[in-house]
């Protein structure tokens, strides 16, 4: 219970770092992707602000021995630069540009109960489960 | 600095601490689309802090809607298909990629993951030229 607590703390202030950011702002994400027509810069900040807080922060958290709530840290490991994650990547991408939402946006955009976020949602939401029923047959090297 | 930067940079100091905490409290990377397919899986004793953190993510939302409806602003005049091949695509490509702007962005450029960065630059270079095409098509006005 713990664990899903802070879950949902974590989740509630992520939200309001992406209303603040603008990330739930279609026409600025895409805005910041329109690197050869009217290119709208300010999103870089976020990242620029993210990167730069957590950067620290994780090196500093990594010191301790275990995190508060569990028993060990599951932070990936691989290395290795698959197909998969450059096609995924690349497939992400188009669909960001696309709609101007990426998950977290999209999930915390649904609250502004208008249709545009629902649709991108559940479309996403069936993306999802497409990969996992095909991933299921190819077992694909992620 | 233009008041949109500030608000950027603020916002993404937010996201970092959010991050953090995550990590501190529960030992968790933060990658929404992966924490959204390990919720469709319903794998036993590994769904509630997903689905909590969902929550989270929706409160959070409605906070900010009742603080200001404009923070969910959307000036794109786009047809409901380009929103459902949008979704699609972006559940599709995240899950195939093992995570999205928060997980590989974020979280993963943090601790100089080369997976993460190679994740990051492909997913901002396609996205360029997904608005740059669509732009042209007339899709995205």
């Amino acid at each position: 219970m713990k664990n899903s607590l802070a879950s949902l703390f974590v989740g509630f202030l992520f939200a309001l770092g992406l209303g603040l950011s603008g990330m739930t702002q279609p026409q600025k994400v895409v805005g910041f992707l329109d690197v050869f027509g009217n290119w709208d810069p300010s999103l870089m900040f976020v990242m620029i602000g993210a990167i730069s807080v957590h950067f620290v922060l994780y090196k500093v958290i990594r010191r301790r021995k275990s995190p508060l709530f569990s028993i060990d840290w599951q932070v990936p490991s691989k290395k290795e630069i698959t197909p998969a994650l450059v096609l995924g990547a690349f497939i992400f991408g188009i669909g960001w540009g696309l709609g101007g939402y990426c998950p977290g946006p999209a999930i915390t955009s649904l609250a502004s109960f208008e249709s545009r976020p629902l649709i991108f949602v559940i479309s996403m939401l069936i993306g999802m489960l497409l990969f996992n029923l095909m991933d299921k047959k190819l077992k694909i090297k992620r | 600095m233009h008041q949109d930067w500030i608000n950027a940079l603020l916002g993404g100091v937010i996201i970092g601490v959010a991050v953090s905490l995550m990590l501190l409290m529960n030992g968790r990377v933060t990658g929404i689309s992966g924490i959204i397919n390990g919720a469709l899986a319903k794998v036993k004793g590994d769904t509630q802090w997903r689905v909590f953190f969902i929550g989270g993510l929706f409160l959070g939302g409605l906070a900010l809607h009742f603080i200001n409806p404009a923070f969910f602003t959307n000036e794109l005049k786009t047809e409901t298909w380009t929103t459902v091949l949008a979704g699609l695509f972006v559940g599709f490509g995240t899950i195939l990629g093992s995570g999205c702007t928060s997980g590989h962005g974020v979280c993963g450029i943090s601790r100089m993951s080369s997976r993460s960065i190679v994740s990051t630059v492909v997913f901002i270079v396609a996205g360029v030229l997904a608005v740059a095409l669509f732009r042209k098509m007339g899709v995205l006005v």
